[in-house]
């Protein structure tokens, strides 16, 4: 499977740097090294959910509770996960670190992925969530923990994009 | 049993623990019998206040974390029993006020009315404490031992579709989330 586990371990060890405490994840082929090496992590609490609007109020709870969380999750994760990032996120002002692999982008080979893909980026647009994108390795640190600084700044989710060209070795 | 009796006979066990509520009778209920900063009413985002729950326990496992719930939020989010069930956090005990009904966006029947048995779903997502529990008595010696435990809980209790007059609560949501942020934060700090 061409996962890049060098690049996967690049974004695990900047989540580190973050003093990230809790990941929420749900299995999907880009995120599986990730989620490893989470579940592989006794200093992170690793949560399998079974829907990823779950994933937002587990979030929610551990910001309330002064622990800092990421969100593994694919772009169609995001698109099931918009109604509590409307109505708990944004309403209650709570800072999210959403990693976001951007499937059905440039480079896509399979059909399914492609309606998500190409409506991704306008609907964090509408929403007015800040995007990252990340696509190679060597500003992958400074991105995530800019991300989650102004996440906590402006007490708003913010998105990290994993890309093909950091996510995918051909 | 009254869903105001219920709260009004478990308001001492919880009274000091962290508390998420879902919106609506149960939010406005509580609020009346007396608001504190270590309560948290999730007025939005129907069927979250267990994955809230879930992550300030998994948080602060040192505390005891409240979440009251219903059968109409529940259903909204069936997975979170899976996903609590998983992680078993000892210091969450999950209380489902079940009415049948949407009451407080008029009074639809929910699934429950129709059979669906929440403290069984409970049972078959391997809460490894489940119990269902219709007087205001019996429920509070639920909470009390759950709470006194250390094994992940969910109580369902049947109560009737009756909600309070008013639905009003004297607290923008924001100041209650600041709020509720201060209290955990003091609470961490008395660790």
């Amino acid at each position: 499977m061409p996962v890049s586990v060098a690049n996967s371990q690049v974004i695990y060890d900047a989540l580190k740097a973050c003093d990230v405490k809790i990941i929420s994840a749900l299995p999907e082929t880009w995120l599986v090294h990730l989620i490893r090496m989470a579940d592989d992590d006794p200093e992170v609490t690793l949560v399998r959910v079974a829907k990823e609007e779950e994933a937002i109020g587990i979030s929610a709870g551990a910001h309330l509770a002064g622990v800092n969380s990421a969100l593994l999750m694919q772009n169609h994760g995001f698109l099931a996960a918009i109604n509590p990032i409307v109505s708990l996120a944004l309403l209650y002002k709570i800072p999210l670190l959403m990693l976001i692999s951007y499937r059905g982008h440039m480079g896509e080979r399979d059909p399914w992925q492609t309606q998500g893909g190409m409506v991704t980026e306008p609907l964090l647009r509408a929403l007015g969530i800040p995007i990252w994108h990340l696509s190679g390795p060597h500003d992958a640190q400074r991105r995530i923990k800019d991300a989650q600084t102004l996440a906590h700044a402006a007490l708003s989710p913010v998105a990290v994009l994993l890309t093909r060209e950091l996510m995918w070795e051909e | 049993m009254l869903r105001v009796d219920a709260l009004q006979a478990i308001y001492s066990e919880v009274e000091d623990r962290i508390v998420v509520t879902i919106m609506g009778a149960v939010a406005a209920e509580l609020y009346a019998l007396g608001h504190r900063s270590n309560f948290f009413y999730l007025e939005h985002a129907m069927g979250l206040a267990s994955s809230m729950g879930l992550g300030i326990a998994l948080a602060m496992p040192r505390h005891k974390v409240v979440v009251i719930d219903g059968d109409g939020s529940l259903l909204m989010n069936l997975g979170t029993l899976s996903t609590m069930a998983r992680y078993r956090p000892g210091n969450l005990v999950h209380i489902v006020f079940d009415n049948g009904s949407l009451l407080s966006v008029g009074g639809f029947p929910t699934a429950t009315a129709t059979g669906t048995d929440l403290a069984g779903v409970a049972r078959a997502c391997a809460i490894p404490q489940v119990m269902e529990e219709d007087t205001p008595r019996r429920l509070k010696q639920a909470v009390a031992d759950a709470l006194a435990g250390e094994t992940l809980t969910t109580i369902v209790s049947k109560v009737e579709a009756i909600g309070p007059m008013s639905f009003h609560m004297d607290l923008p949501l924001l100041e209650n989330r600041f709020q509720f942020k201060r209290a955990l934060e003091t609470l961490r700090h008395q660790e």
